[in-house]
């Protein structure tokens, strides 16, 4: 375990000296809240109920698309080769990148939340805090995601393609656009076994109600669960010895 | 089938030289003896282990043919990554960066350095645990004469301390800086032996004549099977 803490420490290094993608994950997700913000200026029911998902969406998507790009160089590079003749184990390697990008994720979601309610005007009810660990699970669960889809781009091409390939669907199927309850048979039952709705449920939760504790923590033990999947998933297209 | 029947032993506390035509087997073989090659049938057994073993990995350092560093770290940064996940110390670091001589550049990133620069930068992070075996797959393609020079002066010295070190190279004129040689083409194993071994064998003077005469000697051989 302790090697996953110093591959988390040259992960977060790593981006350190890049800037540009620190600035592009933390301010994109504010810009876009902002825009939605403005775009229902007039009506602030709209905006209160659209916040609190985007607040679910943007860690998850933010961290499948780096983690997914970043481990694949990693494959390709030949540094994965490479780490795995040493004592780094598969597991270490995945929960470094969890860790390291679980703290991107913290700052983020630090910013986002604050940015929601101080400065565009969205309403809160459940606790603060509950919304930034809602927020850092669910942007691990995107990182393990990420790692798992790596495990099938040949090229960063493909990685790229994945976003919209695993992501979209969840994104239309979360809540955000109809509301779960509502959807057709067959598409309700789709977005139940979608990790992306119990982000969206959990962040919806909290905007709306102020004893939501007990639900909040139930969506964030599926999210949780779907994450141990996605690393183990992960773990298995990891392979030690290849062709 | 890249590899038939082959069977080598390298000697500890030796430089031994991997050389041969590129797409001979080369970096199957080291990747084999390194354990992340899926290998078909045999066994393979590096310090006394089967290659691969979780015992293996603090002991055995690998380098990849293309560098295998992190472009958006610092020479240094990477150094000190490796060292952390074999155990190694900051003096060790100090040392590895000294060895190959980018001391003067340690704290440049690595995406702005030469190719030279690179490879030696990837050579470091594989010294720095202080292996028993180092397994080096052409660290010397691409460099100048004198560093090259310098490199295989590092290799020997490191052989002399008792590491064993196995090097490949396509270039065959780095034939006469190996304590011993393995000639692979196409999969086999043309010659195994020292390079004067193989001067006198072969009757000529140099490593590339030398080459040149085993593998004319193999084709005739095989054209004879052939016909008769």
């Amino acid at each position: 375990m302790r090697l996953a803490f110093v591959s988390a420490g040259r992960i977060l290094r790593q981006l350190r000296n890049d800037p540009r993608t620190i600035g592009l994950m933390l301010v994109v997700p504010l810009v876009l809240i902002g825009l939605m913000a403005w775009i229902y200026h007039e009506q602030p029911v709209i905006f209160d109920h659209v916040g609190p998902a985007l607040l679910g969406v943007f860690p998850l998507t933010v961290m499948f698309i780096v983690t997914s790009i970043t481990t694949l160089r990693e494959r390709q590079s030949g540094t994965l080769e490479r780490l795995l003749t040493t004592p780094l184990s598969k597991g270490a390697f995945m929960s470094g990148y969890a860790l390291a990008f679980g703290v991107v994720a913290l700052v983020q979601a630090l910013l986002a939340s604050a940015w929601s309610v101080w400065v565009c005007g969205m309403s809160i009810r459940g606790a603060w805090w509950q919304l930034v660990i809602v927020a850092v699970v669910d942007a691990v669960l995107g990182t393990s995601l990420g790692l798992l889809a790596s495990g099938f781009a040949r090229s960063e091409f493909q990685a790229v393609q994945f976003m919209p390939a695993f992501i979209l669907p969840q994104f239309l199927l979360c809540g955000l656009f109809v509301s779960r309850d509502a959807l057709p048979t067959g598409l309700k039952q789709l977005s139940d076994v979608l990790p992306l709705s119990y982000a969206v449920d959990a962040m919806n939760t909290l905007a709306t109600r102020v004893d939501g504790g007990s639900d909040v923590a139930r969506d964030l033990g599926i999210l949780i669960g779907f994450s141990v999947l996605a690393l183990v998933g992960g773990a298995l297209t990891l392979r030690r010895r290849t062709v | 089938m890249v590899l038939p029947d082959l069977s080598v032993r390298i000697p500890r506390g030796r430089v031994t030289g991997l050389l041969g035509p590129s797409g001979g087997g080369k970096s199957t073989l080291i990747r084999a003896i390194v354990g992340v090659q899926i290998v078909e049938s045999g066994t393979i057994s590096v310090l006394g282990e089967p290659a691969g073993s979780p015992q293996l990995r603090r002991r055995v350092g690998y380098v990849t043919q293309a560098p295998s560093v992190y472009d958006d770290l610092s020479i240094r940064e990477n150094i000190n990554y490796f060292a952390r996940l074999v155990g190694a110390s900051a003096d060790d670091v100090d040392w590895a960066v000294d060895q190959v001589g980018l001391g003067d550049h340690a704290g440049q990133r690595v995406a702005n350095l030469s190719g030279g620069q690179l490879s030696r930068t990837s050579l470091a992070c594989a010294l720095v645990g202080r292996p028993e075996a180092l397994v080096l797959d052409e660290p010397t393609v691409g460099l100048d004469p004198v560093l090259r020079r310098s490199l295989w002066t590092l290799f020997h010295q490191l052989a002399d301390a008792g590491t064993t070190l196995l090097v490949s190279s396509h270039v065959m004129d780095e034939a006469s800086r190996c304590d011993r040689l393995l000639l692979l083409r196409e999969g086999r194993i043309l010659a195994d032996g020292s390079f004067d071994e193989l001067l006198r064998r072969t009757n000529t003077h140099d490593a590339e004549a030398a080459f040149l005469a085993l593998i004319d000697a193999e084709d005739a051989a095989q054209r004879q099977e052939g016909t008769s």
